[in-house]
């Protein structure tokens, strides 16, 4: 007999923090089936996907690496969430930042001094602001959902992207590549460690970490987010305008997210390339879920979430596995996670009791 | 005995229970041939489950029904039909699309033609008066005449005994009046009535004896007419209630809430608008808003307290001050507190402990920021404050404000505006679904309230609740606030005319 879904007196506080774990099993082990399927030793890899890419020093500041934007992100993305905002377009927010930041830059371009950084952060978040305010703009003054547009302005940021890199921001000595120049070392972020690409852009991204905490669990802000989300018209009730929350979420989550491409093209990549993002805006919203919409939730997600990256990669090196494994792995993972989120609210009840004898 | 020779019905040590729950335990009943005799409880004390006993609906665990004398076993509702008891059930069951004749028809244990039984309808109809034309279809009638198809179907099997399970709950004020009519001729010519109900008011009005179920049990069979409503009260719910202290009228201050042509168009499409609000409440004073559901009352509380804002700064005053354009938070500071109609999702947040949910409209006056961070520990300890002096039934501060019963959320949620002492305080439906020991303790917090010199606004469905505790009296119809005439002055029959919107004549002047 199936088991039946049973709705809880209170949702469980305790399935909260089990749920990601248990989906991180249930893709595992579809995983596993998956590589059957595909006629790949599964043990071999799960062991390129897991363990390969963080058994070294050099895995490990890669790991940081690729989870900077993905914590970056996911953080403000959860604030938005809880309040019922759903900004799916951090992806366009960060090709925006990434390319205000890279045009400061590039307008540098060999020069020297310490506010060239502080500059290119600034246009990074105001780019990444700016994109999201669209969005924000449309939602509180014609009602337009947040989710489509949000989305399809990603689609417009990265064709913007494309046209600059292959026009104006073209690097006017490389061979007409579609490529920037690359920038100079004071438009560079320093690195942690000279043998490793670590920068201290992570360290920034622990600082957001701890202030997203702050903001969602002790202020004034993180508690109207809480009540807007949670309930709108108590939310209203308190005198807490939804118009205002709106504009709040989206101007944080876009201006974080523009920061975190400044961050990706002023760190690891260096120059302005027609792509300087892997999907990690859209990740994000993977990071945010798995991170149960708490700062240090989405600290771990985003680490385990770069370990799909670099899984992915490392599998497509040693066992010819395509890169696309590593969207799988994603997509998987947000499955089972929703999915197991059924259990907060539900339980599962295999027989059914003896009904309760009444009168006739 | 002699005396169960005189008894109709007589219930013997009734016992049912329920997986859990006892729902009755040793209950005795008797009543006599045209006695009307009250049952009388709270929400949840039983009621219900023994009258669905006597008409074969459910079967007792243990227990004897002597019915005339003899001792019966009720298996079913055809059973009971037979024997003569009929029930008019809280809940109708009507088919909206068939006319009267049609719907009495359908419920008959045996045929009878069509033309004969309007015929009989029409019979009863005039010798009880209860107007009723057979072949008007259901849903063209208002509650109160879809109601006397019920007893017209029971009164069409000329039963001894007539059991009416809350009648007048949907009812007007009038309409209780006729039905209170009909019911005493009933007896008169010998038929016993089991009316029960929770309203001592009616209780007094109707019925001679009342047994009192609490929890499953009979705690008192008494005469009706040697107690109080305050003694039944007492009975009912095992504790006295203090009965309400009003004020003087001579004592009221300054006014401190003041309304002046507040007009706000609907917010959506099934909204009602509200037009050329007047109104205002002095110091010390309760003033009462009577009316039926959805006739403005929840866009009235919005506008009053800033959730919509109101079309110009002048339409509302805060002890002489415009408040007009400013939001929920400048009018607390100002000294306006709120309680809406919605407790769960509206005036609290059901994920959230009751921490958070004090700290929701308690932050500015309760001084729970610190710098722009929130107070936790204090907000905590305002949290257990509200709990403990409002006797709000939870496992502490900590737990989800969804999971407590209505009644104790209700409590918080008051708790919590009135521990910030404001100087106004608007509430709706301030007891609604609470049960009555808690009502009386919300209704002696606002009095208690006005009396330290705050003005309170009260929007309410409940008449007895607004006859007791308000100074001045009014209603909403359709957007439309009729005026104010002291409480003293009023009964209930006239703040019904108010709610239906119509104009009393004469005398009674406008207090304010």
């Amino acid at each position: 007999m199936l088991p039946k879904l049973v709705k809880r007196p209170a949702p469980s506080r305790f399935m909260v923090y089990l749920s990601p774990v248990l989906a991180l099993f249930l893709s595992l082990l579809a995983g596993i089936v998956l590589f059957v399927i595909m006629d790949v030793s599964p043990l071999a890899a799960l062991h390129a996907f897991f363990i390969e890419p963080i058994s070294s020093a050099y895995g490990l500041s890669e790991l940081a690496v690729k989870a900077t934007p993905l914590i970056l992100i996911g953080v403000a993305l959860s604030l938005g969430f809880k309040a019922g905002v759903w900004n799916i377009g951090a992806e366009g927010q960060l090709i925006v930042g990434g390319l205000c930041g890279g045009a400061v830059a590039l307008y540098f371009y060999e020069q020297e001094g310490f506010h060239i950084l502080p500059l290119m952060m600034l246009a990074g978040i105001m780019g990444g602001m700016a994109w999201a305010g669209i969005v924000a703009f449309l939602r509180v003054k014609f009602n337009a959902n947040e989710i489509l547009t949000s989305l399809m302005l990603s689609y417009v940021a990265g064709l913007w992207l494309n046209l600059m890199v292959h026009g104006p921001l073209k690097d006017p000595e490389g061979f007409n590549f579609p490529e920037s120049r690359i920038f100079s070392d004071s438009a560079l972020l320093p690195v942690l460690h000279e043998d490793y690409r670590l920068h201290i852009g992570f360290l920034l991204a622990l600082v957001i970490v701890g202030l997203g905490w702050i903001l969602i669990s002790r202020t004034l802000l993180g508690y109207q987010i809480k009540v807007s989300g949670a309930a709108p018209a108590a939310g209203e009730h308190a005198g807490f305008s939804t118009a205002r929350i709106i504009w709040v979420t989206l101007l944080i989550g876009g201006g974080v997210a523009g920061l975190a491409g400044m961050i990706e093209v002023s760190g690891p990549i260096g120059q302005l390339l027609p792509s300087i993002s892997p999907g990690y805006g859209f990740t994000a919203i993977i990071v945010a879920y798995v991170g149960r919409l708490h700062p240090i939730g989405a600290l771990f997600a985003g680490l385990l979430l770069a370990l799909t990256y670099l899984g992915g990669e490392t599998a497509q090196i040693l066992l010819n596995l395509p890169v696309a494994v590593t969207g799988v792995f994603q997509g998987l993972l947000l499955f089972f996670l929703l999915a197991c989120d059924v259990l907060i609210h539900y339980r599962l009840q295999f027989n059914q009791p003896a009904l309760a004898a009444r009168g006739a | 005995m002699n005396e169960t020779e005189h008894n109709l019905i007589e219930l013997k040590g009734m016992t049912k229970t329920f997986p859990g729950v006892i729902a009755n335990e040793d209950v005795d009943l008797a009543l006599r041939p045209g006695e009307v005799h009250a049952l009388l409880g709270e929400n949840g004390a039983g009621k219900s489950t023994l009258v669905k006993m006597i008409y074969g609906i459910l079967k007792p665990d243990t227990g004897q029904i002597l019915f005339q004398g003899q001792p019966v076993i009720i298996d079913s509702p055809a059973h009971a039909r037979e024997l003569g008891i009929a029930m008019v059930f809280q809940h109708f069951s009507l088919f909206d699309s068939l006319s009267v004749v049609e719907n009495i028809s359908l419920g008959m244990d045996k045929d009878v033609p069509m033309d004969i039984l309007a015929e009989e309808i029409r019979e009863i109809s005039d010798r009880y008066g209860l107007p009723l034309d057979p072949h008007r279809y259901v849903y063209t009638l208002s509650v109160g005449e879809r109601q006397r198809i019920e007893i017209i179907r029971c009164l069409l099997q000329q039963p001894k005994l007539l059991v009416m399970d809350e009648p007048t709950s949907v009812l007007t004020p009038q309409e209780v009046q006729k039905l209170f009519v009909t019911l005493e001729r009933l007896a008169d010519e010998g038929m016993a009535i089991l009316y029960i109900s929770h309203k001592l008011d009616e209780i007094k009005a109707l019925c001679h004896h009342a047994t009192i179920l609490r929890l499953g049990k009979k705690v008192a069979e008494v005469n009706v007419d040697e107690e109080s409503t305050s003694t039944l009260a007492a009975l009912m719910m095992g504790e006295d209630l203090a009965p309400i202290v009003k004020q003087d009228h001579g004592s009221f201050g300054q006014i401190r809430l003041q309304v002046e042509g507040l007009n706000q168009p609907a917010f959506d499409s099934t909204g009602i608008s509200l037009d050329e609000i007047h109104l205002d409440v002095r110091a010390g004073e309760v003033v009462g808003i009577a009316g039926v559901a959805g006739n403005g009352q929840d866009e009235l509380l919005r506008a009053l307290n800033g959730e919509e804002k109101c079309r110009s700064h002048e339409c509302i005053m805060i002890d002489g001050k415009h408040v007009g354009l400013l939001d929920p938070n400048a009018r607390r500071k100002a000294g306006m507190a709120s309680v809406p109609e919605k407790r769960l999702g509206h005036g609290a947040v059901p994920d959230m402990d009751l921490v958070d949910n004090a700290f929701m409209t308690a932050f500015h006056r309760m001084g729970l920021l610190a710098r722009g961070l929130i107070n936790y520990p204090k907000t905590r300890q305002f949290a257990d404050k509200v709990i403990d002096e409002y006797s709000v039934k939870t496992p502490g501060s900590h737990v989800p404000a969804g999971s407590l019963s209505g009644g104790n959320l209700q409590k918080f949620i008051i708790g919590r505006e009135l521990h910030q002492s404001p100087d106004i305080l608007i509430v709706s439906q301030p007891t609604w679904g609470v049960d009555a020991g808690a009502a009386q303790t919300i209704r002696q917090a606002l009095r208690e309230l006005a009396a330290n010199g705050a003005a309170v606004l009260v929007i309410s469905q409940d008449l007895d609740e607004l006859m007791e505790i308000t100074d001045r009296i009014g209603a909403i119809c359709g957007g439309r606030l009729s005026r104010f005439y002291p409480t003293s002055q009023m009964t209930i029959e006239k703040v019904g005319l108010l709610m239906a919107g119509v104009a009393l004549e004469g005398d009674s002047q406008d207090a304010a």
